[in-house]
Formats: C-alpha cells, sequence, structure tokens
C-alpha cells in the first residue's frame, strides 16, 4: 500500500478545450497533498485524471505521463477499471448507495464486483473499514439501516470507508469536506491525518485553513483568465507555501488579495 | 440606505402585514348557497338540470368568492381563490368522466360478473341461451399481452440503457426520433404489419395468437423505451460516478447499481405498458381472430381476448329468442373483467415498486 504519483507535463483536454496545461508534481507516499486555487483552474480535472475518472466525460483526454510507483497509468495496456481498484476516490457530496444498507455499501467494491466473500470475511472488512473511517462506534448498531439515513458527515465517512474497504494505493478526495459542519469537518480532518499513515492522499480543498492543519504538501493552481488553461503555479512543503511562497501570485491567494 | 428607499419601496415598506380573513367555511358555504341559488332559478323557468346546475352554480361561486375575497382579504388573496377554484373545477372535469365509466361499467357489468362467468368458455353457446363466459378470452389475454411483454421488455429496456448510458451520439438521437415516430403509429397499423411480417413466412390467413403479440409489442416497445429512459436518467450521477471509482466495470454499474436504483420507475413503465397494450382490439382482430373455446397455444390456431370479446358480443346485437339483451351483458361484464385485471396488475406493480424503492428513513 501506499505508493507515490509522479506526474508528468500533464495536459488535460475536454475535446479541443485545453483545461490543464503543463502540470508536473510528486505525490508523495504516506503523506498529504493538497491541491489549492481559485474555481475553475483545474484542481478537480487533475485529480480526476489521476485515476482516469475524467475519462468517464465524453471528450475528456490528457496527454503527458501520471505514474504509479514508476508505471504508466496511462499506458496503452491498462484497464482504467484496475486503475481505480487501485486509486480510490471520495467526492465532494457524499454519494452512499441509497438502495444498500450500511454493512453493503461498505462492501459495495467488492460486491459490485460480484467477488465472493464469506459472511465471516465481509464482517470483518466492514468493521475494519468503519473502524478505520472512525465510524464504527456510531453505526455499529444499525448496520442495516440504509446508508442514506445517515448524516452528512457520517455518509462522507461511510464514503471514505467504503474507499478503504478496497485497499487501495492513493485515496483521492475531492473537497471531501464542503458540503459539511465543522463537526463533520473536523471529525473528517482527523480522519485523514490517520490515514495517511497508511495511504498517499490527495486532497482537494477550498478552504485554506484546511489545507494548512492537514496536508504536508501543497500545490497552488491558477488561471490566467476565463478560457485560459489552468496551471500548476508552485508546489513546495505546506509550511512554506502559507509562509514563505516563492510566488506572488500564491502569495496573494493564501492571503485573500486575489485578483 | 436611504437612496435604496425608490417610490416603490416606500409603498411597500407602508404595507400593513396583517389584512381580513373569511372564516374557514366560507368557501364550501358559499357553493352550496350559489348552487341552490341557480337550482331554484332554474327550477323557476321549468330548465332544472343536475349538470346545468352544478356548472353554472361553480360560475355563479367563483364570481361570488372573488367579490367577497377581494373585499375582506385584498386583491392577491382574490386571485388566490379563482385560481383555486379553477384547479378544483379542472379536478373535477378530470374525474367525472373516470367515475361515470367506472359506475357504467359497475352497473351493467356485475349482473353476469361471477364464478361462472370467468371460468366457462363460449363454447356451443348460441342465440340467447343463459350461459357463456369469458374464460377463453382472459386466457387469450393473459398470454397475449405476457408475451408482447416477453419481447418488448429487453428490446425497450436496452434501447433505453443505450440512450442514457451510451450517449449522445448519432445513432442515439436518430434511435430517440424513431422511438418518437413509433410511438404515433395507429394500433391498426401495427396488427397489419404483424400480420403481414407472419404471412410472409406462412402463407396468407395465418391467425395465431404470436402474431398479436408482435403486434403489440411494436406498440408496447416505444412506451417502454421513453418511460424507461426517463426513469434512467433520474439516477444520479454521482452514484455511476461512485461506483466506477471503486473499480466496478462500466456494465456492472448499469446492472447492480443503475437498474437496481431505478427499478421501481421501471417497473411502473412496464406495467403503463402493458395498460397501453392490454386493451387494444383493432390489431387483435386481425392477426388473433376469434374463436369461441380456450386454446392455450400460443403458436397454433386462433385465440380469443378480452377486448375482440367485448366487441364481438356488442356487435352481435340482441338475441332473438331467450335471454335478448345477454350479448350486451357479457360484452360489460368482460369489460369488466378487463378493468380489473388491469387494476390487479397495476396493485402488482405498486408492491413490487413499493419493495425496491431506495431506502430512506432512520
Amino acid at each position: 500500500m501506499a505508493k507515490r504519483l509522479d506526474i508528468k507535463d500533464l495536459n488535460i483536454y475536454y475535446s479541443d478545450f485545453l483545461a490543464v496545461e503543463g502540470v508536473s508534481m510528486a505525490v508523495e507516499p504516506r503523506a498529504v497533498t493538497a491541491l489549492i486555487g481559485p474555481s475553475g483552474c483545474g484542481k478537480s480535472t487533475v485529480i480526476r485524471s489521476m485515476n482516469r475518472m475524467h475519462e468517464v466525460i465524453p471528450g475528456a483526454r490528457i496527454s503527458g505521463r501520471i505514474t504509479l510507483d514508476g508505471e504508466d497509468l496511462y499506458g496503452t495496456s491498462v484497464d482504467p477499471v484496475q486503475v481505480r481498484r487501485n486509486i480510490g476516490m471520495v467526492f465532494q457530496r457524499p454519494n452512499p448507495f441509497p438502495t444498500m444498507s450500511i454493512h453493503a455499501n461498505v462492501i459495495a467494491g467488492m460486491r459490485l464486483n460480484n467477488r465472493r466473500m464469506s459472511k465471516k470475511t465481509a464482517d470483518e472488512i466492514v468493521e475494519s473499514s468503519l473502524r478505520g473511517a472512525n465510524l464504527w462506534n456510531e453505526v455499529k448498531d444499525r448496520l442495516n439501516k440504509p446508508g442514506s439515513s445517515l448524516s452528512g458527515g457520517q455518509q462522507q465517512r461511510l464514503c471514505i470507508a467504503r474507499a478503504i474497504a478496497v485497499q487501495p494505493d492513493v485515496l483521492l478526495m475531492d473537497e471531501p469536506c464542503s458540503a459539511l459542519d465543522p463537526i463533520s469537518t473536523l471529525a473528517i480532518e482527523d480522519l485523514i491525518g490517520e490515514l495517511k499513515k497508511d495511504y498517499t492522499i490527495v486532497i482537494v480543498t477550498h478552504n485554506m485553513q484546511q489545507a494548512a492543519r492537514v496536508s504536508d504538501q501543497t500545490a497552488f493552481f491558477n488561471l490566467a483568465g476565463v478560457g485560459q488553461p489552468g496551471k500548476l503555479i508552485e508546489m513546495d512543503a505546506t509550511e512554506k507555501i502559507f509562509s514563505n511562497p516563492g510566488q506572488k501570485a500564491t502569495e496573494d491567494y493564501i492571503s485573500g488579495r486575489f485578483g | 440606505m436611504t437612496t435604496l428607499r425608490d417610490p416603490l419601496h416606500a409603498q411597500l415598506a407602508g404595507k400593513k402585514l396583517t389584512h381580513g380573513k373569511l372564516p374557514r367555511f366560507t368557501p364550501i358555504g358559499l357553493l352550496v348557497l350559489s348552487v341552490a341559488i341557480v337550482s331554484g332559478l332554474l327550477a323557476l323557468f321549468d330548465v332544472f338540470s343536475v349538470p346545468l346546475a352544478v356548472v353554472l352554480g361553480v360560475v355563479l361561486f367563483a364570481v361570488a368568492i372573488m367579490a367577497l375575497s377581494g373585499a375582506v382579504e385584498g386583491s392577491r388573496s382574490a386571485r388566490d381563490r379563482l385560481a383555486t377554484t379553477v384547479m378544483y373545477s379542472a379536478f373535477g372535469l378530470a374525474v367525472v368522466p373516470l367515475v361515470s365509466l367506472l359506475w357504467t361499467v359497475l352497473r351493467y357489468g356485475l349482473d353476469r360478473f361471477n364464478g361462472y362467468f370467468l371460468t366457462y368458455t363460449m363454447r356451443g353457446v348460441f342465440g340467447g341461451m343463459d350461459a357463456g363466459g369469458v374464460y377463453h378470452a382472459i386466457v387469450g389475454t393473459l398470454e397475449i399481452t405476457l408475451f408482447a411483454t416477453v419481447i418488448s421488455v429487453p428490446i425497450g429496456l436496452l434501447t433505453a440503457i443505450y440512450l442514457v448510458e451510451y450517449g449522445p451520439t448519432r445513432l442515439g438521437r436518430g434511435i430517440t426520433f424513431f422511438v418518437d415516430v413509433m410511438t404515433g403509429i395507429p394500433s391498426i397499423v401495427a396488427g397489419l404489419f404483424a400480420y403481414a411480417l407472419f404471412a410472409l413466412f406462412l402463407g396468407p390467413g395465418v391467425r395465431m395468437g404470436v402474431v398479436g403479440s408482435v403486434a403489440l409489442a411494436v406498440l408496447m416497445i416505444p412506451v417502454v423505451v421513453r418511460a424507461s429512459e426517463e426513469m434512467l436518467k433520474l439516477v444520479p450521477n454521482e452514484l455511476r460516478e461512485a461506483a466506477y471509482a471503486l473499480g466496478v466495470p462500466k456494465w456492472l454499474t448499469i446492472v447492480k447499481v443503475v437498474l437496481r436504483t431505478s427499478v421501481a420507475g421501471l417497473v411502473t413503465g412496464v406495467m403503463l405498458a402493458i395498460a397501453r397494450v392490454i386493451g387494444e382490439t383493432a390489431p387483435l382482430l386481425i392477426t388473433v381472430g376469434v374463436i369461441d373455446s380456450a386454446n392455450f397455444n400460443l403458436f397454433d390456431g386462433r385465440m380469443m381476448t378480452l377486448p375482440v370479446f367485448v366487441f364481438r358480443q356488442y356487435s352481435q346485437g340482441l338475441a332473438p329468442n331467450g335471454i335478448t339483451t345477454i350479448n350486451y351483458d357479457r360484452a360489460w361484464a368482460a369489460a369488466l373483467t378487463l378493468i380489473i385485471i388491469v387494476m390487479l396488475l397495476n396493485l402488482i406493480a405498486r408492491l413490487i415498486s413499493r419493495l425496491f424503492a431506495p431506502k430512506t428513513g432512520r
């Protein structure tokens, strides 16, 4: 588990539109990398390209290289489904499967792939994943209730449990807290702190305090204007970005003097 | 802030928060009064009739409630009262034919509707004999409709899946266009098509249940496609992405997430499609024909169906002897049978939908 991601000269297109241009960055294992920047600068596009989720949108494609421990994710013989099994993702809005119980939601990754397992194994995976997502104590007595019966913050942790149940190498989080209240946000941030012992984590966030709190590395994205491609302005240790950034644009953004 | 206080704002700021309110039972009391007044007037001129009294009474009520509400509650409430009246009237207008239809069918149909009627065929029944039933027609209707469903649900559902999941391609737009065209095909044309298709292979004059099923399937497929497409579109994209992000292949996502989430709606859509075709008469008359005894084999010989039975009985008119109205009585009872079958199917569909609907609540 926990592998490193290297991105080199990444360009991302939606049909003919160049959305992100010339991104090169290294995502360290067992650490949290935060992607920050204004809306529309391509943070979500970049994170979605890391597990080939952006291909779900018709017309989306990339050029450049993304490698997972040296293995090219976009090689000709690579199966995107297999990539997504190794690189999990948590979305902005909690999206538990509405037809499934809490228990079934956690093991959805196996069940939906028709993988057979004994009830005992399933229960063990459910418990360890829910413990891993700090949700076990809240839901252990109602595992057969529908996943949608939980609060928003609990649903998001359920989605994290679901993502770690398949034991991915990397966990991508696309604004995981933007739909949550501060208490749930805190719970998720604590969880991220624990998860980074075992996983490589990439998080997109609009909340700069959050980036400062949870991440080890921060990458700042920006775009020159509407219709222009987003670019990686700079990437460095989080402390350095927030105390002494190398670029004027970064300093303007994190100090609120943006635009 | 004072600069914002243009005349409009000043006017709004001056408005009171309270206004008069009519007592709760004013509308219903006023309605009764209006109808009573109109009835009295009509009776005075000796032209009283219930529908006329109700229609004119409602018109009078609408005027009266608007005037009263305008005087007491203000003009916005008056318009609200008028809109409410119009909506209730429209609802009433929509319900009247429905209730009237059910009432008529029950009144004429209940006489003959009994266990004997449901379990006997028309074999050896003639003239005004006090005998005969719809057993053969029930068998035919159920078998033919079931087989039509078996043909059209896979085709319709797969088409809908293609349209929703595999996107708006040129082919997809073409399919949507032709599905819309198919929706408008007159049922008699579907019947002729199925007849001609089978006549090509089996020679002219071929009549059997499966030809009818094909004709009905032609009518059903567009309805199934349209209904399923709407249901599949309702499945949030986030659920598809959630499944993809777990490394689930697209086809398994469709089968286990998209279809599973929308199954309640899909069942309802299929039921609507069945209800649409189960009462078809013309195509079945051409393709399946008529027969007096039960035939269970879809692939051999004529079959009877309920709508055709109704048509046939009614068109035979009065019997020369015995119970002279027997043909009409059978027609009504068969119509009642058909309505009951459709209602039962709807009930089953409701139960299935409830069983599979996404669960909420704590």
